[in-house]
């Protein structure tokens, strides 16, 4: 083989942020060929897809309302993975959280205080929890895989949501359009300015970011969560608590997927609709391997990924592309990343001439 | 419940069975041989659609399902490299081909959305279909079932009788052993790799040119995931492979006994049926940790060089 991978022996911390970087400029390469064997001007799409949609504020608020669901699941998504805890259910917690949400505005379309808006998101929360909870109850008291499990409440809550938009929570008044009423002003999130649409949940997201951020990196139930994932025996060893520890990381995960999905019907959209989530929830496994499941690196990753979200529909108003461009970014980026990521272990030694390895050479060595 | 009944529902179970069949079998070599791949779902999406673009364009169905199967084998490459070449976390990088997966399917397909296509139609076989119960189910079927039925039976033969199965075992079971005897580990596991990728893009060929002849976005509706479910359910054996096939398939149909009894759900709760059935068989089976490690390939999912 022309190319050979020498075991670096341990990990190259430059690699481990460079690995990204480099994912990230592999996939705007292959875009770009992507683009121009469809015929049109890689560097005008690529303008189109990642410069334009920003132009004006408005375009930057529009990002800053599609990061801060991506954010807040891939947030709790880094919870679990830092336990091993493989949760790909964030789309299905964060549909339920919507789904809760909702199912409690519209019974308090009326009300007039602030509590409204408090009981509306702790619904949220709590069916996001208790919806990554059944993937934990499942792992913890019948051993069943979790990624299966997790994959399989998703499509649930789907066709969960579906139903009750099409049946108990359809608006009486809304022409048979499978949506819910719009809620009671008392029971939105308040926008942040007169102009976009950022709306509060933008302080839920930084609050998160923080508490994630400490969990992680200051607090002992944090290491916990790291020793586990990093080898279950020695915790098991030290006395650390599997179950509870499994139960914690997918609550966690749950619960932020649960207040992304609330604060999407009680922000920006107003009602339950059956496309709540253009796949914020498989974006955000991206997003927080991405972002090496540190909360920093989500941040930026997730502002990145809502960048994408945000091209893609510019790229399909102005150039007529197909939406899926994001999806497409999205797989592209990940690839590249866990194929850069063997850089981190290993040395690429590049040989210009082709020698068989002998044995002697190898005990040499 | 009268034999008319009984006997639809058995052919509707087999043709619903089927796409989870084929790609179930692909799933168990590649995980008998060690490696996890998690991305069963882009590569019968990836395949769905480009047999259908190819069947389309040139009117050729059979065209249509070597194309799908050489995508699914392009995507099973892609697999292959990062995970078995350079060494990647299996989990991660099945989780980054089913999300490629889906982003092209859906990126390629745009402009086919809805396109009308005759697919693949039923070829009765005279006398053998008149079998009461079982001869619809079994001898009128189209040519796609026909071939699931011959690749089934390969795959158990090869599995089960050949050396190259015995290969393949022992590559997933013990891959330092396997490696000191001599056998190529990473060729072996690429080969198995590829090939369940050509099953996933036979079982996505069959969604789009046979069993709803379009395309849509997302056509696979979580088969492939299931499909993982089931390797486990059949815990790594061929023939419980083909009966939870047919088993889930029969969940999925449900709906058709719901009515034939005179029963009305709407149709959302129904469509759940499959995937809350996977989630009660996964319980059922891995309840016991002792059992389901017994029948894992011992290997499976854990990265492999040689000389380490």
């Amino acid at each position: 083989m022309l190319l050979s991978l020498e075991p670096r022996g341990q990990q190259s911390r430059a690699m481990l942020w460079f690995s990204p970087l480099l994912a990230a400029a592999l996939t705007l390469l292959c875009g770009s060929l992507l683009f121009l064997l469809l015929g049109h001007d890689p560097l005008l799409t690529l303008h189109t897809l990642l410069i334009a949609p920003l132009s004006d504020w408005y375009g930057v608020s529009e990002l800053l309302v599609k990061a801060l669901p991506i954010l807040l699941c891939a947030l709790g998504l880094a919870v679990a993975y830092h336990a091993r805890i493989w949760n790909i259910g964030a789309e299905g917690q964060l549909l339920l959280g919507a789904l809760a949400g909702s199912a409690v505005a519209v019974h308090i379309i009326d009300w007039e205080s602030r509590w409204a808006l408090v009981l509306v998101i702790s619904a949220g929360v709590a069916a996001g929890a208790a919806w990554a909870g059944l993937t934990a109850w499942l792992r913890t008291q019948f051993n069943a895989n979790e990624i299966l499990t997790s994959i399989m409440l998703n499509y649930i809550a789907l066709n969960l949501l579906l139903y009750c938009v099409h049946g108990p929570l359809k608006d009486p008044e809304g022409y048979n359009f499978p949506e819910s009423a719009m809620f009671g002003d008392f029971s939105r999130l308040p926008l942040l300015s007169e102009e976009g649409r950022v709306h509060a949940g933008l302080y839920f997201a930084l609050l998160a970011l923080v508490a994630v951020w400490v969990l992680l990196q200051k607090s002992f139930l944090g290491f916990q969560i790291k020793v586990l994932g990093l080898d279950r025996r020695a915790a098991g060893f030290v006395g650390f608590r599997e179950k509870r520890l499994v139960w914690f990381a997918l609550l966690v995960s749950g619960a932020l997927a649960g207040l992304a999905g609330v604060g999407e019907v009680a922000g920006p959209i107003g009602q339950l609709v059956p496309q709540v989530s253009p796949g914020y929830g498989y974006a955000a496994i991206t997003v927080a391997f991405l972002g090496r499941l540190n909360p920093l690196g989500i941040l930026c990753a997730s502002l990145l990924m809502a960048l994408l979200y945000l091209g893609g529909e510019t790229a399909q108003m102005a150039m007529n592309l197909p939406q899926a461009i994001t999806q497409l970014f999205q797989g592209m980026m990940l690839f590249f990343l866990l194929a850069c990521d063997v850089l981190i272990l290993y040395r690429p030694r590049l040989k210009w001439k082709w020698t068989k390895r002998t044995a002697t050479q190898d005990a040499l060595a | 419940m009268d034999i008319d009944l009984l006997s639809n529902i058995f052919f509707a179970m087999v043709r619903t069975g089927t796409p989870l069949l084929l790609v179930a079998l692909g799933e168990m070599v590649c995980e008998k041989s060690g490696v996890l791949n998690l991305g069963q779902e882009g590569m019968m999406l990836f395949g769905a659609v480009t047999g259908f673009i190819v069947a389309f364009s040139t009117g050729n169905l059979w065209l249509g399902v070597m194309l799908a199967m050489a995508a699914g084998m392009l995507l099973s490459m892609l697999f292959a490299a990062v995970a078995l070449g350079f060494n990647a976390n299996q989990v991660a990088t099945g989780l980054a081909l089913t999300i490629f997966g889906v982003g092209l399917s859906t990126f390629v397909g745009a402009a086919w959305v809805g396109k009308p296509l005759t697919g693949f139609e039923p070829v009765v076989i005279p006398l053998l279909s008149d079998i009461p119960l079982i001869g619809r189910m079994l001898f009128a079927q189209d040519l796609l079932i026909y071939l699931s039925f011959v690749l089934f039976a390969l795959v158990a033969w090869v599995m089960l009788k050949t050396r190259i199965g015995l290969i393949v075992q022992a590559v997933g079971e013990n891959p330092d052993a396997a490696s000191a005897m001599g056998l190529p580990v990473l060729r072996v596991r690429t080969l198995a790799v590829l090939f369940g990728g050509a099953m996933a893009g036979l079982a996505g060929a069959y969604l789009s040119l046979a069993y709803t002849p379009m395309w849509a976005e997302n056509m696979t509706a979580g088969r492939g995931w299931i499909a993982l479910a089931l390797v486990v359910f059949a815990s790594w054996r061929v023939f419980r492979v083909l009966l939870g096939a047919y088993l889930f398939g029969l969940a999925s149909i449900i709906h058709l006994v719901a009515q034939g009894v005179g029963l009305s759900i709407p149709s959302n709760l129904l469509a759940m049926l499959p995937y809350l059935a996977t989630i009660v068989v996964l319980v059922l089976l891995s309840r016991d940790p002792i059992k389901t490690r017994l029948f894992a390939p011992v290997s499976l999912g854990k990265p492999w060089q040689p000389g380490h």
